[in-house]
């Protein structure tokens, strides 16, 4: 029964092997079908065991046949997964010992292991070693492997970590941009709206200033419609004497000579003031249609003369006991600029009307002696600008306002009076809208002088 | 009868001049013009007792008419020499310019455009009162 039983030992250290494989190399993920397999790794020592029982035949050479057998099939494996490097390590560490149980089984019926029994025994110590070496090597190897993999998995982790913070925040910032972009367009919107409601302002204004103005449109109309009536009547008695001159028996030549020149000057001066009304109408209607901006030849002195009467008598209509002093002093080598008039005429109107409007407050001053004087001058200077001053002995600017005069909606008017917007497109119109300046100097409760000039 | 004739019209002139060419012709009206109150004044002051009427803008640039108005009745508040009458013409007829014109001496209160027809008629009443 002692017969062979050391095979039993050698299918359990088989068994064992597997084992210690399997965990080792992880079979069961990396090779599962042969993983399946080795569990016959018994199968071969037990048949060898049976065989030799039935046959009775005894060897000392069994056993080490079947750890042959087991070694060969650990070596094919670890060939199999030569990939692995701790697999590769440990058939590194396995041929040696291979080679030396292949050949101590081959040479053990020789004498030959006999009389090298050291030498072997040497190497074969040796080759243990290898081996016992080489599973350290791949132990840490393996180790050294699997802490790489755990390394990797970390990092993958934390690349998914960041890809999915990354998300968020394109999550976030897409969300963000999104109502950034709505505000931006609301913005426009409310932009958009400011324009408009600013274009209507600038026309509101406009008309309020014609507004004002009416009166004294009215008055500069009624003013030559009356002489053209007046001329007309006149000329008819002129015609009706001449024609009783003519029935006369004893004509007097030098009277109807005197009729006909009569009648002709007259005709002359109806034509003059219905063009007077017909270019003040003219003019209303410019000034109140939106600015077509074109550039046309202008004279600054029949510009300002015009509009200094229309602000003058606006004023007057809307405050009878209203009245100033108006000086001209219009420069006669005045050339034309090339300006867009009406533009220019609310410009003037706007200088004009707070001009007498400062006056007309100084007068309530009742200061003695007072005379309410708004000047207007025409002056071609050297460098061929055209200049025109406004200037008026009112109440003058305080020093603190006089910084503010030019920006949108300031005014020092009562509520209802003043739009505020007046000196603000006036200082648009000359310096954007014809390149030239508009500067003010004031003494507070002596006077003001507003003075344009633009280029030739 | 010699009238003086107050407005910032120049073509005023020329229109009376010719409306009353007959009356000028025979010596029964004649005509002095002045183009502001401030004129119409130093040429009061010049020809003191001649002036009989005063026929006056209101609406003029410096002085007004009824400025004007004031300061003749002013310097003429003690006769002699009586005071000329005044006649204030105006583009706005409205119902405060009169009543002032009036509270301050104006003899007539005349609204543009002149019916010189009437005005005519109202000067031949004042010319045959006067003699």
């Amino acid at each position: 029964m002692n017969l062979n039983a050391e095979v039993f030992f050698t299918v359990l250290m088989a068994v064992a092997l597997v084992r210690m494989l399997r965990k080792f190399l992880d079979l069961p993920t990396r090779l599962p079908r042969l993983n399946q397999a080795l569990t016959w790794i018994w199968v071969p020592g037990v048949l060898l065991f049976l065989t030799d029982r039935v046959l009775g035949w005894k060897s000392d050479q069994l056993d080490e046949a079947y750890l042959l057998l087991v070694l060969l099939v650990t070596a094919g494996l670890l060939g199999l997964l030569r990939a692995y490097r701790p697999a590769r390590t440990l058939l590194l560490g396995l041929l040696p010992f291979i080679l030396f149980s292949t050949l101590e089984l081959l040479l053990s019926s020789t004498r030959l292991l006999q009389d090298y029994d050291e030498a072997f025994d040497t190497s074969k110590g040796f080759s243990f070693i290898w081996l016992f070496t080489s599973v350290f090597i791949a132990r840490s190897q393996k180790r050294h492997l699997e802490k790489e993999r755990l390394e990797r998995e970390e990092e993958e982790k934390a690349k998914q970590l960041i890809a999915a913070q990354n998300a968020e925040l394109e999550r976030l910032v897409a969300e963000r941009t999104a109502i950034l972009t709505q505000q931006a367009e609301e913005l426009r919107d409310a932009l958009t709206e400011l324009k408009t409601t600013q274009n209507q302002l600038i026309q509101a204004e406009k008309m309020a200033s014609l507004g004002e103005l009416t009166a004294g449109i009215a008055h500069e109309i009624q003013n030559p419609l009356n002489f053209v009536t007046n001329f007309s009547d006149v000329s008819a008695e002129l015609v009706a004497e001449l024609e009783e001159e003519q029935q006369n028996p004893n004509r007097d030549p030098q009277l109807e000579a005197e009729l006909l020149g009569d009648l002709k000057q007259n005709l002359l001066k109806i034509t003059h003031h219905g063009q007077r009304a017909a270019s003040i109408v003219r003019g209303m209607l410019e000034h109140s249609r939106a600015s077509t901006g074109e550039r046309q030849p202008t004279n600054l002195n029949l510009l300002a003369d015009e509009y200094l009467r229309l602000a003058y008598h606006g004023l007057r209509a809307k405050d009878k006991t209203f009245n100033a002093t108006l000086s001209t002093h219009f420069d006669p080598n005045l050339g034309t600029v090339e300006a867009v008039s009406q533009d220019l005429g609310r410009v003037l109107l706007n200088l004009f009307t707070n001009a007498f409007y400062a006056v007309q407050k100084r007068k309530e001053l009742n200061q003695p002696g007072y005379v309410p004087t708004v000047t207007v001058r025409t002056r071609a200077l050297p460098d061929g600008e055209v200049e025109v001053r406004v200037c008026d002995n009112g109440t003058g600017i305080p020093q603190a306002v006089v910084e503010k005069i030019f920006q949108p909606f300031f005014t020092t008017k009562p509520t209802g009076e003043g739009t505020g917007l007046g000196l603000s497109l006036s200082y648009d119109i000359v310096t954007k809208g014809h390149g030239g300046t508009l500067t003010v100097e004031t003494t507070e409760g002596s006077g003001t002088e507003f003075s344009i000039t633009l280029p030739a | 009868m010699k009238i003086l004739v107050v407005d910032d019209e120049t073509d005023v002139r020329t229109l009376f001049e010719q409306r009353f060419r007959r009356e000028i012709r025979n010596g029964q009206f004649s005509f002095s013009f002045a183009y502001s109150g401030e004129e119409a004044l130093r040429y009061l002051h010049e020809h003191a007792s001649e002036v009989v009427l005063i026929l006056s803008d209101i609406n003029m640039p410096g002085m007004s008419g009824l400025e004007l108005l004031k300061r003749i009745k002013q310097e003429y508040a003690a006769p002699p020499p009586p005071s000329p009458q005044v006649m204030m013409i105006t583009a706005y007829g409205d119902a405060d310019s009169r009543a002032e014109a009036l509270q301050l001496g104006a003899n007539d209160f005349l609204t543009k455009p002149v019916d010189f027809t009437a005005l005519k008629d109202k000067l031949l009443q004042l010319a045959t009162h006067e003699n």
